[in-house]
């Protein structure tokens, strides 16, 4: 296991858009003088006429990517989650959601592993914000691959894409011939019969690692991997959750909003279940290393592996 | 157009918007009454737009900062042939395409949806930049509220404009000196406004009269013809012009007038169209 890749997710997207942006002349790229920690910075040494960086202004950026969509571009606009989400989330959701534009947000630094940086820039509440804007994709990929592919998928969508990066290094898990990637579904990574972990973000390696540890206790888990928090892929796991019972979910956000509120809603719908939610519990984070913090908010292999047996018990 | 054609025109314009306000029982008509004559010069005169083909790909973009002077837009709209004088009526009722603030996806002619203050002056700048990115010569114009400069963002975009030198961006600031606590001198004030503009590197034109139409055109054309950077335009206006009860009253910034006032209001208006017959 010494040698699997890692890649942080943010690397991904500087990385992918740099691809797309070969495709298609009418990508562009907005920062907020942040350039060189979201990294798109790969992408202005490419097209250095297609990128525009803001300066440190997230409100007017969110403004400037809707005008960019309106005269025919397909801007992607950069920050950290907590401002483009957060500090802008009015602009999003008047400038972009209400007028349905043709922009995508490349939130990076999201969630806890921000690390040293400390609460103030650890967004947790991003996925939350996101989903209540009418008409909205909500994207949390979980690798590098899976990264590079939703920001392919979201240049062929049309309409507004939220999609959310990470800072630190994660391993790579979808490295495998037949991965397919679509918008809204997705993915049975490990079967199981005993209890659904559905799983997002950084969670996702972390949720397999529990399945192990699980299984080594007789306790046959099924991991489901959800990149696309909306639209939810609720068939996918109101089916698993008929099989197994039992639904745990698994996210590096607030337990309040995110992939876990949204698995609820799916599964109060038609098949109520019990529901375990892994993640912030609605509490602020602190400064340290990405790999302390989410040992210590119980967020690694280990950390969801003693909740699901918690849960289970 | 002559001046007599457009001041005919901006008179109908505020029966359009008076009316609409009347029937909705709601809606701002100082604001929309104080930049008539501006948006009848822009639709009318200025702009290259074409009310059969609203999103025509060369067509000048306008957009409405100030979004709750929606009357105003929607008025000039319709009078221009956008979609029927008629349904001015209809405003902010349930199932009408006229939403309270401008919603460009069901009124023909927006170019954006806009309402919170502040949005709209960025979007413009987006525009105008999309524009040059695409060596599209067309202009993009965005009208702001006196008040609405309040908020922090316009002066991020203003700060934009000015870096990139959007010369073909036009903002007007409607300086009808009261916003809806009073004056915006005694709320919080924004003057001097074109010192700013100047120090966001703007050109900045004074229009001191934003209701005599020789002034309005002299204005617009110092915009179009100035290059290498944005230009401002600070209109010093009159809020509730036409309507002498409304004339320079903060009360009527956001407030409908009952069936009297109407009455009262539209023979005003009617008075003007009379000294223009």
């Amino acid at each position: 296991m010494a040698d699997i890749k890692k890649v942080a997710t943010r690397e991904s997207y500087g990385n992918a858009l740099v691809e797309v942006g070969k495709e298609n002349p009418n990508v562009v790229v907005l920062d907020a003088d942040l350039a060189a920690a979201t990294k798109t910075g790969v992408f202005k040494k490419a097209f250095p006429d297609r990128h525009i960086d803001c300066g440190i202004a997230e409100c007017n950026m969110t403004g400037i990517a809707a005008g960019l969509s309106l005269a025919g571009k397909i801007p992607f606009m950069s920050s950290f989650a907590m401002f483009a989400a957060g500090r802008a989330f009015e602009q999003v959701r008047n400038s972009i959601g209400y007028p349905h534009l043709n922009v995508k947000i490349g939130a990076t630094h999201a969630g806890i592993t921000v690390g040293e940086d400390g609460a103030s820039h650890q967004c947790n509440e991003d996925i939350a914000l996101m989903r209540t804007i009418p008409g909205m994709v909500v994207m949390c990929p979980a690798d590098d691959i899976e990264a590079k592919a939703a920001v392919h998928a979201a240049v062929e969508y049309e309409g507004p894409v939220y999609i959310r990066f990470g800072r630190a290094a994660v391993p790579v898990i979808n490295d495998n011939p037949d991965y397919k990637f679509e918008i809204g579904k997705g993915t049975i990574l490990r079967e199981g019969t005993d209890v659904t972990i559905v799983a997002t973000g950084i969670c996702v390696d972390s949720a397999l690692g529990a399945a192990e540890l699980l299984a080594k206790d007789g306790i046959s888990a099924e991991v489901i991997n959800i990149c696309t928090i909306k639209p939810l892929d609720e068939e996918l796991i109101i089916n698993s959750a008929k099989k197994t019972g039992k639904v745990v979910t698994a996210e590096e956000h607030s337990v309040i909003g995110g992939l876990g509120s949204a698995v609820c809603d799916a599964l109060c719908k038609s098949f109520p279940a019990p529901v375990c939610k892994i993640g912030m519990q609605d509490i602020f984070g602190e400064s340290g290393s990405a790999a302390a913090l989410v040992e210590k908010y119980k967020l690694d292999a280990k950390g969801v592996y003693e909740q699901v047996k918690e849960f289970l018990a | 157009m002559t001046n007599l054609e457009l001041q005919k025109t901006a008179n109908e314009v505020r029966k359009g918007i008076v009316t609409g306000v009347h029937a909705a029982k709601a809606g701002h008509p100082g604001g929309s009454l104080s930049a008539a004559d501006i948006y009848t010069y822009l639709y009318f005169e200025e702009m290259n737009i074409d009310p059969k083909d609203p999103k025509k790909a060369d067509r000048d973009r306008f957009v409405l900062s100030k979004g709750h002077t929606a009357p105003g837009l929607y008025s000039t709209l319709a009078n221009r042939g956008y979609f029927p004088v008629e349904d001015l009526v209809t405003l902010r009722k349930l199932g009408s395409y006229l939403q309270g603030h401008p919603c460009m996806q069901h009124v023909p002619g927006v170019d954006m949806s806009s309402g919170s203050l502040g949005q709209g002056i960025s979007v413009a700048c987006g525009i105008a930049l999309g524009a040059k990115m695409s060596n599209a010569d067309y202009r993009v114009y965005t009208l702001l509220g006196d008040g609405e400069i309040q908020e922090g963002q316009v002066w991020e975009a203003s700060m934009f404009a000015g870096h990139r030198k959007l010369d073909n961006l036009c903002v007007i600031v409607d300086n009808n000196g009261l916003q809806i606590d009073g004056k915006v001198e005694d709320v919080c004030s924004p003057y001097p406004i074109d010192k700013k503009f100047e120090a966001f590197n703007f050109h900045v034109i004074n229009l001191d009269d934003a209701h005599d139409f020789d002034k309005i055109r002299a204005a617009f054309k110092e915009a179009r013809e100035t290059k290498g950077m944005p230009t401002a335009i600070i209109a010093h206006s009159l809020k509730g012009k036409g309507v002498s009860f409304m004339e320079g009253n903060a009360d009527w910034h956001g407030k409908a007038p009952n069936d009297e006032e109407y009455a009262v209001a539209m023979a005003d208006l009617e008075k003007i169209a009379q000294q223009f017959a």
